[in-house]
């Protein structure tokens, strides 16, 4: 902008300005048809799991013994099992316990994973050094396997134990995680002029912390999400989830790999659901991560 | 270095502590008196002394604690109550199935990773970076235990590959080939699953050393594309590929279990499930500490090997 211009002139530019970067968040590139796609499908499963047993579904555990192996039809969407039920029903109650398991653990994990690494992040001193080393034994141990332990040796089994179970060995991750995404943000000048001017750590953490490190958390939530839905799944299939007959997309593919010559169809449409989900939910959060220009955080 | 090293050994040490700890306490999460679960109701009195002694119930908690660790130290891991057999014995037995299928999983996967990742940090965001990024996507998300009853519902059963199907496991020393043949599916089930991790991770890396000034250097001495990629960005990109190999472990010994389990491999992971389900919970006890304690004892050594390749990290 020219220095010679007229007052109006330059107030018109600082308008310009100013107005571009209100509109810069538009021109950013868009989301995209697929993520909108993806959103709509986990929507979808959180409905059918919620509402489960408000829709027009037959009994998941219903055995009709005069049509077991049945094929996909009008009458059974996705076929019945060896055991007559409706697989569509069952895949559409499976979904409780896969949603029901991943928020659950994900809310314990960053219920108490990220206050520590923000706060950890934000003190810095001992109070860090100790958290962190603590966190880091703890995330050396392997988790898969700590949680195949613990939830074989503490029967009987329940969707709870296996929430908390789960939720808890997630916790060094989440911390380490969200510890990293905030000091890179505690170091930048603004957070050192809210210092300055005396803000408390309370505003400092929840009005200057907490929302730029927002975009971070939800893609790691949604991701963290997919991994414990996976490892629910295979639980399930080892026989360390729920109890059958609750049906669960793990133990679907487990019950069905003992007829799998005989019916595939038991094992591909609970295979099926599940892979749709956790693609969408790693798309969601893969996208969301380009998005907000996420590079730094190493998962 | 040997600073360093020295550091790193003393954290080991007090992780595997951690791990004893917390092996040693599973026994004590069983709902009421551990010998009645371990045992069963109808246990003779003769057996309930034999496990009191074993497991030194009568002793506060840290003195039994202090028997256990000193048995386990000397590679005594006790003796199930459920087979009559030495645990630390059905390990030794169980144990190199599974380093047999993560070795195998691990040359397939860098096998097919690296001239990938390669092939796609040539030309980022061209057609086949493209094909890549996108299958690699879509695999990341399909567990292990999908893609192995897949593969058994289409290789073993439709096709009728011998030695595939569950319960066909050939030991190595009876017939070579068959033992390869049967150990195929979980090794490419485990290599799927590491596949897209290193692909990615070594691909954006390759992107990144690929603009460094050397690279132009070596491109301007006239120096071939092949050689650029092996000679002088591979090392540089491989720090994070090593890391993410080293962590790696304790997902494969996991997904590992699964397959074992699908098709009926005489590995840990099956073992460990069976003793799961027949309530042997000194078997259960020492297999977890074993794969726990070799997992952190791998992390271990890549975190050398890291250091090897990329001495700057030990300085820091």
């Amino acid at each position: 902008m020219s220095s010679f211009g007229s007052p109006s002139d330059s107030l018109e530019q600082a308008l310009i300005e100013e107005y571009s970067i209100v509109e810069r968040p538009e021109k950013k590139k868009k989301l995209g048809l697929l993520f909108w796609i993806c959103v709509g499908w986990i929507g979808l499963n959180v409905i059918g799991a919620v509402f489960a047993s408000v829709l027009p579904l037959q009994n998941p555990l219903y055995e009709n013994f005069s049509a077991i192996n049945l094929g996909p039809s009008l009458h059974h969407l996705f076929g019945t099992d060896d055991l007559g039920r409706d697989i569509f029903a069952r895949v559409t109650y499976g979904a409780r316990v896969s949603i029901a398991v991943g928020t659950g653990a994900m809310v314990i994990g960053f219920g108490i994973g990220a206050p520590l690494g923000m706060l950890a992040a934000h003190r810095r001193g001992r109070f860090d050094a100790i958290l962190t080393t603590v966190m880091y034994v703890l995330l050396a141990f392997p988790a898969i396997i700590a949680t195949i332990a613990v939830l074989s040796f503490w029967t009987p089994r329940s969707l709870l134990k296996i929430i908390l179970v789960i939720g808890i060995a997630s916790v060094p991750l989440v911390y380490r995680v969200i510890r990293t995404a905030t000091l890179n943000v505690a170091t930048k000048d603004y957070i050192i002029a809210a210092k300055v001017q005396g803000a408390t750590d309370r505003r400092i953490l929840m009005k200057e912390l907490l929302p730029n490190i927002a975009p971070v958390g939800i893609s790691f939530l949604l991701i963290g999400v997919a991994t414990v839905v996976t490892l629910e799944g295979a639980l399930a299939f080892l026989g360390l989830s729920v109890n059958p007959p609750t049906p669960s997309w793990g133990n679907m593919i487990n019950e069905a790999r003992t007829v799998l010559a005989m019916n595939p169809w038991l094992v591909l449409f609970p295979s099926a659901a599940l892979c749709f989900f956790l693609l969408c939910l790693n798309f969601i959060g893969d996208r969301l991560r380009s998005h907000f220009d996420v590079t730094e955080v190493k998962l | 270095m040997l600073r360093y090293v020295a550091k790193r050994l003393v954290l080991l040490f007090g992780i595997v502590f951690v791990i004893s700890v917390g092996s040693f306490y599973l026994i004590h999460l069983l709902p009421g008196n551990p010998a009645t679960v371990i045992l069963g109701f109808g246990a003779s009195p003769e057996a309930k002394a034999a496990l009191y002694r074993q497991l030194g119930l009568a002793h506060p908690i840290y003195l039994q604690y202090f028997t256990w660790i000193s048995n386990v130290v000397r590679g005594n891991l006790g003796t199930s109550f459920i087979s009559q057999t030495s645990v630390a014995g059905t390990i030794r037995a169980a144990l190199p199935i599974d380093l047999e299928i993560i070795v195998l999983s691990q040359i397939l996967a860098f096998a097919t990773a690296i001239p990938a990742a390669m092939r796609s940090a040539k030309r980022p965001d061209g057609p086949v970076d493209r094909l890549l990024g996108a299958s690699s996507f879509t695999l990341l998300s399909i567990p292990p235990f999908i893609i192995i009853v897949l593969m058994v519902l289409f290789i073993s059963i439709k096709l009728g590959v011998p030695h595939t199907g569950p319960s066909s496991y050939v030991s190595f020393a009876s017939d070579p080939l068959g033992n390869l043949a049967s150990l195929s599916l979980p090794s490419i089930t485990l290599a799927i699953g590491s596949f897209v991790v290193y692909y990615r991770i070594l691909r954006s890396d390759l992107i990144s050393t690929l603009q460094e000034e050397f690279i132009t250097m070596a491109r301007s001495k006239g120096l071939s594309q092949r050689r650029i990629m092996w000679s002088h960005a591979f090392r540089p990109s491989s720090v994070a590929l090593l890391g993410a190999a080293g962590v790696n472990i304790g997902g494969l010994l996991a997904a590992g279990f699964v397959v074992q389990y699908l098709l009926a491999i005489p590995g840990l992971g099956y073992t460990l499930i069976t003793a799961i389900n027949m309530s042997d919970f000194l078997l259960v006890q020492g297999i977890v500490l074993t794969v726990s304690v070799g997992v952190v004892v791998i992390n271990f050594l890549f975190d050398f090997i890291i250091n090897m390749v990329d001495p700057r990290i030990s300085r820091e």
